[in-house]
């Protein structure tokens, strides 16, 4: 069947600007009843699901969205599908989206397999002819020639699912939202799905994927998304965005982390270390190359412990601890003999071309440099740089080539030997 | 602007979910779809024993008069009952799979009015296999329209319950008792003419017809039962239809068909906008 004339590769595909999704916090009336009751009753805050994400998608390409459990990845994704409205901030498609989001939603048991698969298309955005001229194929990519008119209650779970990707691959769509549904299936179907998305890379189609499998992000998108706690943290390569996630994963155990390493008696306590847009002074996800950055520490001491406090240092660590950038302050906190709170911006005015996940660790250090306290952010954030190298750092290069025929270099072998 | 595809697609989508519905509901039964057949019949022959003959309701014919009002109302219950949960009941696909939602309240309607053209054609069936055709005259163009009139205004609160049961589940319930106490508001199992002196008095005869599915039962006891037949009971021999003439009915439409639309137009509209928070309030 024909294809709507493929959008120009330099046109956006998906656009979303400022998106904002809050929900009602859960225990919210839904019944008259209890809204009668509920009356003069503090609200409880709504849920931030998606804070402030904007990210532009080019037609063509695929791109990979990770994030822990409950980062805003879904929701995202139905965002961007239309089932949801964002609470704020502004959404643009252009092209037809066909949204998996789960396989065969919308199947009915009683209905055999070849009445689910008009339905289902029907629900797509099928229309009854263009499904005609597709049954045997969707049929045949199902395997499931022999079932074909049973009712699918009497189906596996494995041959439901792959009725439901075998009618969502062939809906045709400009842009495909996928949402963890690669793994299901056997083997050999997860080749045949992933053979589809090649096919679908190959005509210049947009993959839109939510995945688990960093692996997998890593190997087909060109590009992936780190969500955390609904906001974007990374937007860029693929495996540094592998690396943030696990990253992001791998340093928080626990919430205690976020805490002083030393005992909560410690008369210095490093409250929070936070990278700031060095104009705005708000906090960010996001350091790009070449541009200023602010550190700010904020350290609360006890009038005993003033005296102690000698120099600050901050250490920005990428994957594995390894230290990347060391900034140190030599001072004492001065004016607040009585107590009081330190706070120290560290400022980089240009950011070397580095691009990975950090997280900013801080000691303060007393005259002799021992530590006086120690402190490590539990949330880093991403250094991203324009040149398409992977690779923690670039430097700008030139390269130069010559060639050596074979014959040549055995000749000199040959008239070394003794 | 909706594309013609988008049409044929909403269209095809909505025969789909009929069909669907359709075939649940006789799944595994033998006679099928005679069931819904078979019950206004037996309804009709219950009926007719009980009240023409035990309790002399003083409708001649009661049977047939209940059916014309009976079948009406009952699509309407039905749809409206069903179409309160259609958003609730595919919680499972609205929250999936982006699609039109306002083919979900509108597969109820659908569904109902079929079953209502099917058990119309056995009661016009019966009707003349008892001989009724002697009462029918002109009045049967009164047919089509009361039916248009019955479908906006089933639509209209259709739209209504279904978005509103999605936010307050209560209206479940609400619906439940409403369209049983509702059934009394319609002249099905009384006459309209025994209302009419009563009514005329507190200026109340109009007002009684806002109502659009007392429009659409007395247009179509006009159009089945006919005139000719007096009510017979000791208050005199009043015809048992409100009017003789046709001009009365085609105004009980046109203001029932106003009443709809001006209905329609607004809870579609509350509808629409509610429809797009189903997916997170589900």
């Amino acid at each position: 069947m024909s294809r709507p004339a493929p959008t120009s590769p330099d046109e956006f595909a998906i656009s979303a600007r400022n998106v904002v999704k809050t929900f009602r916090a859960h225990g919210q009336p839904t019944s008259l009843k209890e809204r009668l009751l509920r009356r003069g009753r503090p609200a409880r805050p709504p849920f931030r699901a998606l804070d402030d994400v904007s990210l532009e998608i080019q037609a063509g390409h695929t791109v990979g969205l990770i994030g822990h459990n409950g980062s805003g990845k879904s929701t995202l994704l139905k965002v961007l599908s239309g089932i949801i409205r964002p609470s704020s901030g502004e959404v643009v498609v252009n092209g037809r989206v066909a949204s998996l989001l789960e396989l065969g939603a919308g199947f009915n048991g009683e209905l055999t397999g070849r009445e689910n698969i008009y339905l289902n298309a029907s629900l797509l955005g099928l229309t009854h002819s263009e499904i005609d001229s597709m049954f045997d194929s969707i049929v045949g990519f199902s395997e499931l020639e022999e079932f074909i008119d049973d009712p699918v209650k009497h189906y596996s779970s494995g041959m439901y699912v792959r009725l439901g990707f075998a009618v969502a691959v062939h809906v045709d769509p400009d842009i495909l939202l996928v949402d963890e549904v690669l793994a299901v299936g056997d083997e050999a179907f997860q080749v045949k799905c992933l053979d589809k998305i090649a096919e679908f890379q190959e005509q210049n189609r947009t993959i839109l994927v939510v995945s688990h499998a960093l692996d997998l992000v890593a190997r087909i998108c060109d590009r992936a998304i780190v969500l955390d706690h609904g906001s974007l943290v990374f937007d860029g390569d693929p495996e540094v965005a592998a690396d943030t996630l696990r990253m992001l994963l791998g340093t928080t155990p626990s919430d205690e982390d976020e805490v002083s390493i030393e005992a909560p008696a410690n008369p210095v306590q490093i409250i929070s270390a936070t990278a700031l847009d060095a104009g705005t002074s708000h906090e960010i996800a996001t350091a790009h190359a070449g541009e200023p950055l602010v550190i700010r520490v904020v350290v609360d001491i006890e009038a005993v412990a003033v005296a102690r406090c000698a120099e600050l240092t901050i250490v920005l660590m990428g994957v594995g601890d390894l230290p990347i950038l060391v900034q140190t302050y030599r001072g004492r906190p001065v004016g607040i003999a009585g107590g009081g709170r330190w706070i120290v911006d560290f400022r980089s005015d240009e950011l070397p071309p580095l691009q990975g996940a950090v997280v900013v660790a801080v000691q303060v250090s007393d005259a002799e440099g021992l530590p006086v306290a120690v402190f490590r952010t539990k949330r880093g954030f991403a250094m991203v740089r324009d040149t398409a190298e992977p690779g923690l750092a670039y430097a700008s290069y030139t390269t130069e080539a010559r060639t050596e025929a074979r014959t040549e270099a055995r000749a000199l072998v040959a008239e070394s030997r003794p | 602007m909706r594309t013609a595809r988008q049409r044929v697609v909403r269209r095809e989508l909505l025969t789909g979910l009929v069909r669907k519905d359709l075939k649940v509901k006789y799944q595994g039964s033998v006679l099928g779809f005679t069931w819904s057949l078979a019950n206004p019949l037996l309804t009709l022959a219950v009926y007719s024993f009980v009240f023409g003959l035990v309790l002399k309701a003083g409708i001649p014919d009661f049977g047939f008069y209940l059916m014309c009002g009976l079948l009406l109302w009952n699509a309407f219950s039905t749809a409206v009952g069903s179409a309160t949960a259609s958003v609730v009941a595919n919680a499972g696909l609205v929250k999936k799979v982006p699609f039109p939602l306002g083919v979900l309240p509108l597969s109820s309607v659908a569904f109902a009015i079929v079953h209502y053209l099917l058990q119309l054609l056995v009661l016009i069936v019966v009707m003349v296999a008892f001989k009724q055709w002697h009462h029918w005259d002109a009045g049967m163009v009164l047919l089509p329209g009361a039916l248009l009139v019955v479908l906006v205004f089933t639509i209209a609160i259709s739209y209504l319950v279904a978005a509103l049961n999605v936010r307050y589940r209560d209206t479940q319930h609400i619906v439940d008792v409403v369209l049983l106490a509702g059934m009394w508001l319609n002249p099905i199992v009384y006459s309209a003419t025994q209302l009419k002196t009563r009514l005329e008095k507190h200026h109340l005869w109009n007002v009684y017809f806002l109502n659009p599915m007392a429009d659409v039962v007395v247009a179509a006891q006009r159009a089945l039962y006919g005139t000719g037949r007096t009510y017979q009971a000791s208050t005199g021999r009043d015809p048992v239809l409100p009017d003789q003439g046709l001009m009365f009915y085609v105004i009980r439409l046109g203001v029932g068909l106003v009443v709809s639309a001006v209905v329609l137009v607004l809870t579609y509209r509350l509808y629409h906008r509610m429809s797009s928070d189903f997916a997170e309030e589900l």
